[in-house]
């Protein structure tokens, strides 16, 4: 898919903005802090409903306004499709697909993205937290239905560490939890159909990140990715819920001391394997680059390979300074077959040549497009 | 801000439900202005909605009296019980008019998140009400959300001690409605819960 036009009100630092991108690289160029990130911003937040900066949704809203509106065409095989979105400083968010009413949280079945970010090196170097969004982000976009079990899963995770904490504080004893039971069930189905997913993605990821990897570093350094779950079990299914349920029965007392859930999918991590050690710790700064960069273009290959919608949407914010030329081409290289890819640059000249098809220059919040000299 | 007793009427209306801060301006002009609006009628309804509503003794559900309409009616069929979270629950299956048995009103579900735990619900007197044998059957009408489904399970294994059959509602399609529009978890459920025809 791609995007055909955007057209923003009151969005970020935008009063209005209007723009028609084309097929191919799209690239928007300005110094820092004028609103280029704004621009993919927008895009990926009716893919994603949220921001890659915050987690906030009245900061996307211009300040002194009391909503901002998202308004996207999108194409594929000769058919467009109208999203809408009014975000409200006060009060409900309101969505439309082709001038009907319809919910925020379906967005995603129409539009779907990939963003790389400089914030992509944390997902390598940084917390669990980060490989576990990363992840769970994946599922959701390859079977939106997912995107009810992860959240149901977080909200009986809640419901259960705050019936812990008042176990603790009330000293109940462990026998006399009646209600404890209930979660436990609800923890271990939900739990257990997100580590399915989560397994079923790695498999699925792990051929097409070595090939981004070589396609990016220009050489094979044997990459690998593991689940590390914070329940050992093996594959199936049954057997994880098994040990699963068995890990809350024998782990209660201390459950209620600490006052916290200690089992489950929120406490997995992954190892992303570099020719045989944890790139954690042991990458240098260029493979780590490397690597967070493969990730990504692996997610995006590997949702082409399933969407019935054409390709996603990649985003490249602010990526191409941070490479060194031959990363630069490399990458440039391998994002070209995509339908569209969108690039913010501080620096024109940051951006390999070949991308500088379509280039729209952002100022103060004013958009201009760059008629391309032809020789 | 308004001065004084209007900002004051105001806020009081911004305290109740569903109502914002613009809702609440626009009630407390209407008040205000508008001349064939009784004022009187509407706080002493106020106030004697509070005197005289009070809970049904038997099932929970708002009554006038010590008990309920539907608890009084010799017409109920009472080896049926069905259990639901609030008593605007017990408006909405009387709608239907297809249950002609008891009611029995929970006032919540279980939601440690909210300190609501199985003491605080009228679980108790519901075992107390079982406890004659008069009824056949419990159906359990709590909502199909995380803290309804954790009460019906909480009740269904309490129940599993007595010789009571335990229903729960089915989830499925909605009746009217396009199987393409079902959302999937909806349509997953009704997978689920398919019936035999023939």
């Amino acid at each position: 898919m791609h995007v055909s036009s955007l057209s923003l009100r009151d969005f970020r630092n935008y009063a209005t903005a209007d723009i028609e991108p084309g097929l191919g690289s799209v690239v928007l160029v300005g110094s820092n802090g004028q609103g280029k990130t704004n621009i993919v911003e927008a895009i990926n937040f009716l893919a994603t409903l949220g921001s890659h900066r915050t987690s906030i949704d009245s900061a996307l809203i211009r300040q002194g306004s009391d909503a901002a509106i998202v308004r996207v065409n999108l194409a594929h095989d000769g058919r467009t499709i109208l999203l809408e979105a009014q975000l409200n400083r006060n009060g409900a968010n309101k969505a439309q697909v082709n001038h009907a009413n319809a919910k925020l949280r379906d967005f995603p079945r129409y539009i779907s993205t990939v963003i790389f970010a400089p914030e992509d090196l944390m997902l390598v170097r940084g917390e669990p937290s980060g490989r576990r969004k990363f992840m769970d982000d994946l599922i959701i976009q390859r079977t939106p239905r997912l995107a009810g079990v992860v959240s149901d899963y977080d909200r009986v995770l809640k419901q259960r560490n705050t019936l812990l904490k008042t176990a603790r504080v009330k000293d109940i004893d462990s026998g006399n939890l009646g209600t404890l039971d209930i979660w436990d069930e609800r923890l271990v189905a939900l739990g257990t159909e997100i580590t399915s997913e989560r397994r079923r993605l790695l498999a699925d990821l792990s051929g097409p990140l070595g090939e981004a990897y070589e396609a990016i570093a220009g050489s094979d350094h044997a990459v690998s990715i593991d689940l590390k779950p914070s329940i050992d079990a093996p594959e199936s299914a049954a057997a994880y819920a098994e040990k699963f349920k068995n890990l809350l029965e024998t782990g209660r007392v201390q459950e209620i001391e600490r006052g916290m859930t200690l089992v489950g999918p929120h406490r997995d991590d992954v190892e992303f394997g570099l020719n045989n050690l944890p790139a954690k710790g042991y990458a240098s700064h260029g493979e780590t680059w490397s690597y967070a960069l493969s990730l990504k273009l692996s997610a995006a290959r590997l949702l082409r390979s399933e969407s019935v919608l054409g390709d996603p949407i990649l985003i490249l914010d602010d990526v191409f300074a941070e490479l060194d030329s031959a990363r630069r081409e490399r990458l440039a290289e391998a994002v070209a077959d995509f339908e569209q890819t969108f690039i913010t640059a501080a620096v024109a000249e940051d951006v390999p040549p070949q991308l500088m098809t379509q280039v729209f220059h952002v100022k103060k919040g004013t958009i201009s497009y760059e008629i391309p000299a032809h020789d | 801000m308004y001065d004084g007793i209007v900002q004051e009427l105001i806020d009081e209306l911004g305290r109740l439900p569903g109502i914002g801060p613009k809702s609440a301006q626009r009630i407390a002009f209407h008040i205000l202005q508008t001349e064939s609006f009784d004022v009187s009628r509407l706080s002493s309804v106020l106030v004697e909605v509070r005197e005289k509503v009070k809970f049904c003794e038997i099932c929970g559900n708002v009554s006038e009296e010590v008990t309920c309409g539907i608890c009084r009616d010799p017409r109920r069929d009472p080896t049926f019980i069905c259990v639901v979270e609030e008593a605007k629950d017990v408006v909405a299956i009387e709608r239907t008019r297809e249950f002609r048995g008891l009611y029995h009103v929970l006032g919540g579900a279980i939601s440690p998140i909210d300190g609501i735990g199985p003491d605080d619900l009228r679980i108790r007197q519901l075992m107390t009400r079982l406890a004659d044998g008069t009824v056949m059957e419990v159906i359990i009408a709590t909502d199909p959300n995380l803290e309804g489904e954790a009460t019906a399970t909480y009740l269904s294994r309490l129940l599993k001690t007595l010789e009571i059959k335990v229903s729960r509602l089915a989830s499925g399609l909605p009746v009217g409605g396009d199987l393409e529009y079902a959302d999937e978890v909806t349509l997953g459920r009704a997978f689920e819960g398919r019936r035999t025809v023939s």
